[in-house]
This record gives structure tokens, C-alpha cells and sequence, in this order.
């Protein structure tokens, strides 16, 4: 018979599997997209506008997943999106959680006065709305991927300070900690040689969660048109195009949709899989 | 006192707390590049055109000043006047805002229903395959944001099986006899039912799309807490008393289980209002966030300013009462 803890090792280990599958052929089609996509993203074609997937009796052969109303190849600018997609997440995601990360550990580790400076400053971010936030800034900075980095970062930090904070003052009250000072050691070897690996696990699950939230970020902002140039191949930017053509040509919409589910249903699911798995009290 | 002590504090906190969204806002809509000006006039226009109307906006003077004028003006109920629409702010802000808050009056509804049967179910099953089927879908549910499951609504019952309507608030071909823009209230109380099973249709996609992440997080939480309240003896005592399962958990464990989701689901609320400003934008629903992204989108300093400092203080105000109904409610915190 199984106990608890073994289903629950059985579960994390197939999340991993399927959702690192799917990040895995993801990263590997962006890398070589190039290669792999059949058609040029941005070759526009008139004549063969809204065509349809390949099962259909209208299609025409290589455009897999049909054309958009300029006649552009779906699953070209799906894969080319990937890019745009995954850029964002691996740049965005680490450097987020690298700034709220240590905001989070100064805060709940040294208390005092940093810890109130960053308390209010985490409030009055939680009260903005965070997509108007995103918006905004990009009318600020300017349309392109750093300025899309920069305001995910920007208005994001809080997600990660507010959690290792909690976290390393849950950790900062435990006996390893006190017996860490009471060897003699100094506050800032205490906190990155004590506290940090202990937050690590959370902090992990939280980054990867976050590399979907940017996924999604990128993708709201293209959808407003306020991240690239309309033409560069965006899921988001697809999105918007088939929101307004649902009618007449579906697969515009619902390919980048699916592509989008997957990716930012994988990134959460391999961060709890991953958490599950280095979690020393399951382990 | 503690309870005055704390609720004297809270609103000390809230205060800062939106007079630094009200300097940051100020601060970040000036430095947008893109004059509005420029893009109220006809093509042609002299100079001393773009200095007078410069002026008539105060746009003429020094950042700090600008924000001192402005700060003293919303103290007095006066937000400025739109660039674009030309109105003032308040009045289309107010205007806007009923659209929005009954949307996400709606999705909350619709979150707490669907929260609730998921837990009660998965706790009547529990050790099932019922119950670990339900703790599938609340993960997927909880990894996909309210943006994403729009746009699913839209493929599944826009396209599929085209049953709601997938853009407005109301069918524009209705004559609306209201008085105030709450039309869902004012159209039940005015019995005019037709324009309620309209505005309903209307509300269902971006309603549901807002509900069901939502609904996850109260699926796993309420479950969690009815979990550990069926261990408690007093249940235990019910059951033997002979009451079947079902009564159990309805009329003994839920009461006592529901206090830890209650506290949730006001902050999680506020994550909802806010995801209503993209869930408009998809669903062409004419609420606050729709006209704050136009706002945006038009350099509409004023405007941004005001819809900003609305939804803070929508957000302070729904923290500020979970915060406070939470200390009044829990005996520990009441003596502490």
C-alpha cells in the first residue's frame, strides 16, 4: 500500500516529466526556429489569407496550423513566438526573483527599519493594479523586449519579497539560526549561509512560476499592442489578431492560445513538482 | 481599545500607502514620452496654442507644484479634467465604476459558488477518485490566469457553441431606462427582466473567466480547513450521534472551517478587481479598466491619474475591512 508521501512523490515525478517535456521541446524549437519553422513568420502572402489547419479539405500543404488574414504561416509565428516568449521569461524570471529575492531576505532577516521601508513599499505596489501598472510603464519606457523586462521586473519584486520574507523570518526564529550567531557568525554570513538555502526551495518554485507569469505578462501587453512592432511574431499579438477574425478564422486565435496554456500551465506545474521534490520534510 | 488602536494604525498605514501610489502615478504618467497636447490640436496650430492650453492644464508648471495643485484639488473632490474626453474625471470615473464593480461583484459570487461545492464535494468524497480529480482541476485552474481563460471562454462558447455574447456590457440595440449606470441592480428592481437575462449574457464570459481562478484557490483552502476540522472530537461526537456525512459537514464541520477562507477570499478579491482591467479590455466590457487602458493609450494624464488612484483605493479600502472584520473576529488577536 502506498502511504501519503509516496503518491504524493508519484504525482510531483509526472508533473516534472510532462511539464519539463513540454518546457524541453519548447526552449529547443525557439533555439532553432530558424530551422524548424516552415515558413518565413513574416512573409505575407494576400492571396492565401485565413487558410485553414491541415485537416481541413481547403487547406493548402505546408501551412500546418492554416494562415492569418495577411496570409502569414500559423505555426511559423507560434514557433518564432516562442522566442519572444522564452527571452522574456529567462531574463525577466531570474532577475526578478534575484531583486525581491534579497529585498525579501533583508527585510525578514535584519527587521528594523529596512524591513519597514520595504513593508510599505511592497503595500503600495499591492495597490496598483498590476496590468494598468505593466501598461503604464511600457507607455513610459517604450515598446520593445527590455522595456518589457524592465516593467515585469519592476512591478513583479513584490511577489518574491513578500514570500521570502515571510519564509526567513519563520527561519530567522530557529535554533540553527541562534546557534549560528552563538559560533560567531556575522549577521550577512548567517543570512546567506543559513537562511538562504533554506528559503532556496521556495525561492525555486516561486521563479519558475514566475517565468510563466512573465510568459503571460509579454503576452498581454503584445495583446494591447504595447510590445513590439505589430509585425514581429508575438503569441499575444496573434492573439489579438484572431480575437478580431474569430468568426471567420478560428486556428489564428486558438493555436498561440494552446501554445500559451501549455507553457505557463508547465512553468507552475514544474515549479510545485520541483518544490515537492527538494522539499526536505517529503523527502 | 486594542481594536481602536489597530484600526487607527490601519488607517494611518492606508493612508500612506495611497499617497504613495497617488506621488508614484503622478510622477510616471509625466515622464511618458508623447505630448498630449500635441494630440489635441489640429495639425497647424502655433505655438502660443500648445503654451495656452499648456496652461489651461497646468501643465505649464513645475512637477511638484502640478502634483500640489492636483493633490489639493482631489482633497476637495475635484480630479482634474480628461484630455482626451474632455469631462471631468470624476464624473467619468463614477460613470465607469458600477460596470466594473458589479462584474467583479459577480465573478466573486460565481467563485464562492464554484469554491465552495468543490471543496464540500471533495470532502464528501474524500480518499476517492472524485476527490483527486477535483484536486487536478483546482491546480490547473490555479495556474492559469483570469487573461487566459477569457480568451478559452471566447473559443468555446463565442465560436463552439455561441450561446453568450462575447463583447459589450448590453446589447446596443436596448433602450436602458435607467437613472444610474448600476443597470444589473436597477434592472431587477425595475422588473424589466428582459434587459437583466440580456446584461447577464453579457457578464457571464468575463464574470467566469475572473471566478475561476479564484475559485481554485477557495476549492483548496476551504477543503484544507474542513480537513482538519472533521478530525476535531465535536465532529466525530456528530457522527456517532448518527447524523449522515452530508449533515456533518454542511450543518458542523463548514461553520467552523470557513473563518480561514473568509480571510482569504477579501484579499484575493482584490487580485480579481485588478484582473478585470484586461478581462474588460477582451470582452469590450465598458467598465474602469477598459477606459484606463484607452487612457493610457491616449496619454490621458488626468484620467490615468484618477482611475489609478480609484482602484488603490478600492484595493486599501477591501484590505483595510478584511483586516479589521479578521481582528474583530479572532479572540487571539482581540486580548493580544
Amino acid at each position: 500500500m502506498l502511504d501519503g508521501r509516496g503518491a504524493i512523490r508519484r504525482r510531483a515525478g509526472a508533473r516534472l516529466w510532462l511539464s519539463g517535456g513540454w518546457l524541453l521541446l519548447l526552449v529547443t524549437v525557439a533555439l532553432f526556429a530558424p530551422l524548424v519553422a516552415p515558413q518565413d513568420p513574416l512573409a505575407q502572402d494576400l492571396m492565401s489569407g485565413r487558410l485553414p489547419p491541415f485537416w481541413s479539405a481547403q487547406a493548402e500543404p505546408g501551412f500546418w496550423l492554416g494562415t492569418d488574414s495577411l496570409g502569414r504561416d500559423v505555426l511559423s509565428r507560434v514557433i518564432w513566438g516562442a522566442r519572444v516568449a522564452l527571452t522574456v521569461a529567462c531574463i525577466a524570471g531570474p532577475l526578478t526573483a534575484l531583486i525581491g529575492g534579497a529585498l525579501g531576505l533583508i527585510a525578514g532577516f535584519y527587521r528594523g527599519w529596512a524591513d519597514r521601508i520595504i513593508s510599505r513599499l511592497v503595500d503600495i505596489w499591492m495597490a496598483f493594479p498590476p496590468v494598468l501598472f505593466s501598461i503604464l510603464l511600457i507607455a513610459v519606457l517604450g515598446t520593445g523586449l527590455t522595456s518589457i523586462i524592465l516593467a515585469i521586473v519592476v512591478i513583479d519584486w513584490t511577489r518574491f519579497a513578500r514570500v521570502v520574507r515571510a519564509e526567513a523570518m519563520n527561519q530567522g526564529a530557529m535554533d540553527y539560526v541562534a546557534a549560528a550567531q552563538v559560533a560567531g557568525f556575522s549577521r550577512l554570513r548567517t543570512m546567506t549561509a543559513e537562511i538562504l538555502p533554506n528559503v532556496l526551495p521556495t525561492l525555486v518554485a516561486l521563479l519558475s512560476l514566475e517565468m510563466g507569469i512573465a510568459v503571460i505578462v509579454e503576452a498581454i501587453l503584445s495583446f494591447v499592442n504595447l510590445s513590439l512592432s505589430t509585425d514581429a511574431p508575438t503569441w499575444g499579438g496573434m492573439i489579438a489578431e484572431g480575437r478580431t477574425s474569430i468568426h471567420q478564422a478560428w486556428w489564428v486565435l486558438a493555436f498561440p492560445l494552446v501554445a500559451l496554456f501549455l507553457t505557463v500551465l508547465s512553468f507552475s506545474q514544474f515549479g510545485e513538482g520541483l518544490k515537492d521534490r527538494f522539499d526536505p520534510v517529503l523527502r | 481599545m486594542l481594536f481602536l488602536q489597530r484600526l487607527l494604525w490601519r488607517l494611518a498605514t492606508t493612508a500612506v500607502t495611497l499617497f504613495g501610489v497617488a506621488v508614484i502615478v503622478f510622477t510616471v504618467v509625466r515622464v511618458v514620452p508623447g505630448n498630449p497636447i500635441a494630440m489635441m490640436l489640429p495639425p497647424g496650430a502655433t505655438d502660443a496654442d500648445v503654451a495656452r492650453l499648456k496652461a489651461l492644464y497646468g501643465l505649464d508648471r513645475s512637477i511638484p507644484q502640478q502634483f500640489l495643485i492636483w493633490g489639493w484639488g482631489v482633497l476637495h473632490g475635484d480630479f482634474g479634467t480628461s484630455i482626451s474626453l474632455r469631462q471631468p474625471v470624476l464624473g467619468l470615473v463614477l460613470g465607469r465604476l458600477p460596470a466594473t464593480l458589479e462584474l467583479a461583484t459577480m465573478a466573486l459570487v460565481m467563485a464562492v459558488l464554484m469554491g465552495g461545492a468543490a471543496a464540500l464535494t471533495a470532502t464528501r468524497h474524500r480518499g476517492t477518485r472524485v476527490e483527486a480529480g477535483i484536486d487536478v482541476t483546482n491546480g490547473v485552474a490555479l495556474s492559469i490566469p483570469d487573461f487566459l481563460w477569457g480568451l478559452l471562454l471566447i473559443i468555446i462558447f463565442g465560436v463552439l457553441m455561441p450561446v453568450f455574447d462575447i463583447s459589450g456590457r448590453v446589447s446596443p440595440d436596448l433602450k436602458l431606462p435607467f437613472t444610474t449606470q448600476f443597470y444589473l441592480v436597477e434592472s431587477i428592481l425595475r422588473l424589466r427582466f428582459d434587459i437583466t437575462a440580456d446584461l447577464l449574457g453579457h457578464m457571464f464570459m468575463p464574470a467566469l473567466a475572473l471566478a475561476i481562478p479564484l475559485a481554485a484557490i477557495i476549492g483548496q483552502v476551504l477543503k484544507q480547513s474542513l480537513k482538519e476540522t472533521m478530525e476535531l472530537d465535536y465532529v466525530t461526537l456528530a457522527r456517532t450521534k448518527g447524523y449522515g456525512e452530508t449533515r456533518v459537514i454542511l450543518r458542523e464541520a463548514l461553520r467552523n472551517a470557513i473563518l480561514p477562507t473568509l480571510t482569504l477570499v477579501g484579499v484575493q478579491f482584490t487580485f480579481l478587481i485588478g484582473g478585470t482591467v484586461i478581462v474588460e479590455r477582451l470582452f469590450s466590457y465598458e467598465g474602469l479598466g477598459n477606459m484606463a487602458i484607452d487612457a493610457v493609450i491616449n496619454r490621458d494624464l488626468p484620467l490615468i491619474q484618477g482611475i489609478v488612484l480609484c482602484f488603490a483605493l478600492i484595493f486599501t479600502g477591501v484590505n483595510l475591512v478584511v483586516d479589521l472584520t479578521y481582528a474583530a473576529l479572532n479572540p487571539r488577536l482581540r486580548h493580544a
